[in-house]
């Protein structure tokens, strides 16, 4: 097993109802490896993600998450498993979903305290030092309903790094925000990439992926149309399906 | 008067034992009832709906009166039945002992069912509105699924169902006093006998006048409850 793959996805479908929503799709992600997904609505994008997190079933294919094998041919290994894989990854929402009843220290350490059974003051430590990162010290007692959506999105952020995932998924993070807001969020990501975070980014913001994302994924109609690294899928597309797509964002 | 108010006062301890015990036990009963109304269990989700549809669509006073006196009626028919085949005495009497409790208790019973059934419905409200989200949060962070319940759920439904449990509870004062139609001897039936025996309305006014001050602690009460659980949006 090539554990320098954090993520391995061999022949993955998934279906609402009639409609085939993923269509055999196959990728892997590299340790350290930054990935944009990018497409028009409706693609698959999320639902993707959602399944790589256990947050819809697959109909069949395969999912490994760095030494756990979640799927094998569209069959779900044991609970165990599962959760020990979905823990090695995390995942950051499009409208955040944090905690509305606890504080914001809280959303970051109720996680580590219960499920990774951290002793209280460790939780504490590391949320503080996350939400020193995220600029974001001074919120700590603050409930979420008290802050921007920028600041939700950076603790929604943070409490997904608290517990150390080997892989951090966005599912269009700066969707909710507005254009001052989303550089925030961009900044972020920017310095976790620096940092070598082994990221997987579903955007719209084709700068940004093209300036922070080692490799583009262009998806449509539950396929991989295209795929590279991303400066040039995005300077440069070969399939008339991604010029076209791309041809609308270029003209903003 | 002072015999009166303090027949009065012993009626309302009546009252509050049926109100609290009531609250006490149809609380938590309601929870699984709401359960059961979202089962994905197609017999016992209808079992429940039967259960809400039968306790909210007939009238708490027919309740009282049915379940004190079924069991006894029950008793009978199975007496008359079956006394030819057996015989034995101890084994009547036992039967009558189990097949049979006192109007308090009955009282309580058809409380409990009944004010559950309303509160599983307010329980299956909260719980319904809470967001997806939570949920899928909850299970990204790797939380299980009762840790997922108890710490992230239920403290969110708490908040949303409190201003529709308050109009229960509030109610629920005002309900104590059908008690009295199985002759359980709650705050109205005794303003009623000392208005019987005084010739007077007075003693029912002044059942009103208690009957307020106790809602009106309910309420103080439930608003405090509300006002600590709104440091959140």
């Amino acid at each position: 097993m090539d554990t320098s793959e954090v993520i391995k996805i061999e022949g993955l479908r998934k279906s609402f109802g009639s409609l085939a929503v993923l269509k055999d799709i196959s990728f892997s992600v590299q340790r350290g490896e930054v990935v944009a997904v990018i497409g028009p609505s409706g693609s698959g994008k999320s639902t993707l993600l959602r399944c790589v997190n256990h947050l819809e079933l697959v109909e069949a294919g395969s999912i490994r998450i760095s030494d756990s094998v979640m799927v094998k041919d569209g069959v779900y290994a044991h609970a165990d498993i599962l959760r020990s894989a979905c823990l090695k990854t995390g995942l950051v929402f499009q409208n955040f979903n944090l905690f509305p009843h606890f504080s914001v220290l809280r959303n970051i350490t109720e996680a580590q305290v219960r499920v990774l059974r951290r002793k209280p003051a460790q939780a504490k430590e590391r949320a503080m030092s996350l939400l020193e990162k995220m600029g974001l010290v001074d919120k700590a007692a603050s409930y979420p309903c008290e802050l921007s959506g920028g600041q939700q999105q950076r603790v929604c952020i943070a409490r997904a790094l608290a517990l150390d995932p080997e892989v951090l998924f966005f599912d269009e993070p700066t969707s909710a925000l507005d254009p001052e807001l989303t550089g925030e969020i961009l900044k972020v990501i920017r310095k976790l990439a620096e940092e070598k975070m082994t990221m997987v980014i579903v955007t719209h913001e084709m700068a940004f992926a093209r300036d922070v994302a080692d490799r583009a994924l262009f998806m449509d109609g539950g396929r991989f149309v295209e795929e590279g690294g991303a400066a040039e899928l995005l300077d440069n597309p070969q399939q008339e399906r991604t010029k076209a797509f791309l041809r609308r964002f270029g003209g903003q | 008067m002072a015999k009166m108010l303090g027949i009065m006062f012993e009626g309302m301890t009546v009252s509050l034992e049926v109100f609290f015990l009531t609250l006490l036990f149809a609380l938590p009963l309601a929870l699984p009832a709401a359960f059961g109304r979202m089962s994905k269990n197609w017999a016992l989700r209808k079992l429940v709906t039967l259960y809400l549809l039968v306790m909210r669509g007939t009238p708490l006073i027919l309740q009282l009166i049915f379940i004190y006196f079924a069991p006894k009626y029950f008793f009978r028919l199975l007496f008359e039945s079956f006394s030819g085949f057996i015989e034995s005495e101890g084994f009547w009497n036992s039967l009558r002992f189990l097949l049979s409790w006192d109007r308090f208790t009955a009282v309580i019973i058809a409380f409990v069912l009944n004010y559950a059934a309303y509160f599983a419905e307010i329980y299956r409200g909260g719980i319904e509105a809470i967001p997806r989200g939570q949920y899928e949060a909850a299970k990204v962070l790797g939380f299980t699924g009762s840790q997922t319940f108890v710490r992230i759920i239920l403290p969110q439904v708490l908040k949303r169902i409190l201003p529709a449990a308050a109009n229960e509870i509030i109610t629920l004062v005002k309900d104590t006093a059908l008690a009295q139609v199985i002759g359980v001897a709650e705050l109205f039936h005794a303003a009623q006998n000392a208005s019987a025996r005084e010739f007077s309305t007075l003693p029912i006014f002044v059942a009103g006048v208690f009957y307020f001050f106790m809602n009106w602690a309910v309420s103080y009460a439930l608003t405090r409850c509300e006002k600590k659980l709104s440091y959140y949006s």
